[in-house]
């Protein structure tokens, strides 16, 4: 990677109302960029917002689309990661996120864990990605999660695999309420998940969660950046619409990979021989006879 | 070891909250549910009781005490102290404050009603202030802002398109121990923190003798049941009287019609509540 300056964009998206808030993502790419950013990170579903239940398909856009379009001309000039709902040429919906950049898709990301208990009920609506990729963003090897693919270890553990050096997640996280010396507890909460992704990957987590309200449900913001050692370089409050701008230097990276050699150490096939075995079991297919590979034959 | 994980359920029953985040996230909630009505302002019912007096902080700090108005509505056998308090609470918070009398009201309806017994009686009072609420909240274009606690909610200690009815409520997910923690950090006047609970619908009614049990011990039931969702033995394990669990999941099975819309028939292909399904704050 090199250099590269992010800006986050904390804010509150209009329930459904794709045309506004594609206006107020102009506005604040134009001050992102005013203020020397290269990359702007928008929450996740932040051209429509999120409790959107049946809106989903109304909402929908797909690539080609007069939405598209100005969403690609949004990144002429500084980089975008923007989340949508995205129709798939077979009709289905994705809670999707797209970093755009010199007027082009770079990448999609699809969401590939659907969180559908408790207050969550995305599956209802909207269907699981299939792939998981890294891709070259202009400013180094990146990967893109969205919220609860995060909670998943392996999401973060196989982009570090493909070489992302830059992990975007994007978030619509709401407050499960606060207690006494913790504040709103749902803070705490991911910012722990976030530095121990970062510190497991050596990688850079830039975290951006949206704040306002939709039936009740109270987004809490506290969108952060986090080194390659788990160090907070940059955060914004629980509250309020906000934009920050933070540095991500290169040679912090660096250093955290020389001084935790993680990736060089990971072993694929390791994960891989074990989670076959555990696929075989799990769903009763055919294979091997098992073999300890310690064993050895004489 | 201290508490450093409050999503986990395994703290159960736990009830402490911080109440400067409590406030600022209800604060929030009002301002933006008004805004995106495009209202202006909200009506709230004030009865002189804790509850009603931590909604209408709640609301002038989030919109200005001139965007909030208080209502006081006596019927002829309310407890005095109840307005004295209400106006106590109005003045402290900056509110504006009218009262209106439902006596003529409620005994014009009184008069043709054969055998009511208080329970009615007080469900006619609930109700026709209700009506005095919504009716001013059109006049000025404002929102009925509630002040149903989640014990209440949970219990269904309230009557039903009465005091339960609200546009928006900023104190439903609180139960009333919470309710009082935040009273006291927004500085609502001691007299309201320290009487008893009350309806006051009818004289000496007090909630805790209704209920049979204090608040205390109701809101730590509720916590080891709905939040933390363990089982009657388990919350009865922690001191608490079995039957005294038992009871209170039976109250919250009982009330569950109050906490939801009418039953629909569904004999359509996209019924209103089943697979009509958009949010309340749809496109705003």
């Amino acid at each position: 990677m090199r250099d590269v300056r992010v800006a986050l964009a904390q804010i509150a998206p209009v329930l459904g109302d794709t045309a506004v808030n594609l206006d107020r993502h102009r506005e604040v790419c134009r001050r992102a960029r005013d203020e020397g950013a290269a990359v702007v990170v928008f929450p996740e579903l932040s051209l429509h917002g999120y409790v959107l239940q049946d809106q989903v398909s109304e909402v929908a856009i797909r690539e080609g689309d007069p939405t598209w379009r100005r969403l690609e001309a949004l990144s002429a000039d500084v980089d975008v990661v923007v989340g949508f709902v995205e129709e798939s040429p077979g009709h289905l919906f994705h809670n999707a996120a797209g970093y755009f950049a010199r007027g082009r898709l770079v990448h999609l990301h699809r969401k590939l864990y659907l969180p559908n208990y408790g207050m969550f009920e995305e599956s209802r609506y909207m269907a699981s990605g299939r792939t998981l990729r890294a891709f070259d963003a202009p400013h180094g090897r990146s990967g893109i999660l969205i919220c609860e693919d995060l909670w998943h270890p392996t999401s973060a553990w196989l982009l570090s695999l493909d070489g992302a050096e830059i992990l975007f997640t994007l978030s619509c996280s709401p407050s499960r309420g606060t207690r006494p010396g913790l504040g709103v507890t749902s803070v705490g909460v991911w910012e722990r998940l976030l530095r121990v992704s970062a510190q497991f990957q050596t990688a850079f987590l830039v975290y951006v969660n949206r704040v306002g309200c939709e039936d009740g449900l109270l987004f809490a913001g506290g969108s952060m950046v986090v080194d390659p050692f788990g160090r907070i370089v940059g955060s914004l409050p629980p509250s309020d619409e906000d934009l920050l701008v933070v540095p991500l230097e290169a040679e912090v990276l660096r250093r955290a990979r020389t001084a935790y050699p993680l990736l060089r150490d990971a072993d694929p096939d390791l994960a891989l021989r074990e989670l076959e075995r555990l696929r075989r079991l799990r769903y009763d297919l055919p294979g091997p006879v098992e073999e300890d590979p310690d064993e050895g034959t004489p | 070891m201290s508490v450093e994980w409050s999503d986990d359920p395994a703290i159960e029953g736990e009830l402490r909250i911080d109440e400067r985040w409590t406030c600022r996230l209800l604060e929030d909630f009002i301002r933006i549910e008004v805004e995106r009505t495009g209202k202006l302002e909200v009506v709230v019912g004030l009865s002189g009781g804790i509850d009603s007096a931590v909604s209408a902080f709640l609301a002038a700090r989030a919109l200005g005490g001139k965007h909030v108005l208080g209502l006081s509505l006596p019927y002829r056998t309310s407890d005095p102290d109840s307005l004295e308090h209400a106006r106590l609470v109005a003045r402290q918070c900056g509110i504006r404050h009218e009262v209106v009398d439902i006596t003529p009201l409620v005994d014009a309806f009184v008069e043709g009603a054969v055998g009511l017994d208080p329970v009615r009686a007080g469900n006619v009072m609930a109700r026709q202030r209700m009506i005095v609420l919504f009716d001013r909240s059109a006049a000025h274009d404002a929102l009925v802002l509630g002040s149903t606690n989640k014990t209440e909610l949970l219990l269904g200690y309230g009557t039903l398109h009465g005091d339960m009815a609200s546009a928006i409520n900023p104190i439903g997910d609180l139960y009333k121990t919470q309710v009082r923690a935040l009273a006291a950090h927004m500085e609502v006047p001691a007299e309201v923190i320290a009487k008893p609970p009350s309806a006051d619908l009818w004289p000496g009614q007090k909630d805790e003798d209704e209920l049979g049990a204090s608040y205390d011990l109701l809101d730590r039931v509720l916590a080891l049941l709905v939040d933390a969702r363990v089982s009657d033995d388990r919350a009865a394990a922690s001191g608490i009287d079995l039957g005294l669990v038992r009871d209170v999941r039976r109250r919250i099975v009982r009330s569950q019609f109050k906490r939801k819309l009418p039953v629909i028939a569904k004999v359509s292909t996209r019924s209103v509540g089943w697979d009509f399904r958009y949010p309340r704050d749809w496109m705003s």
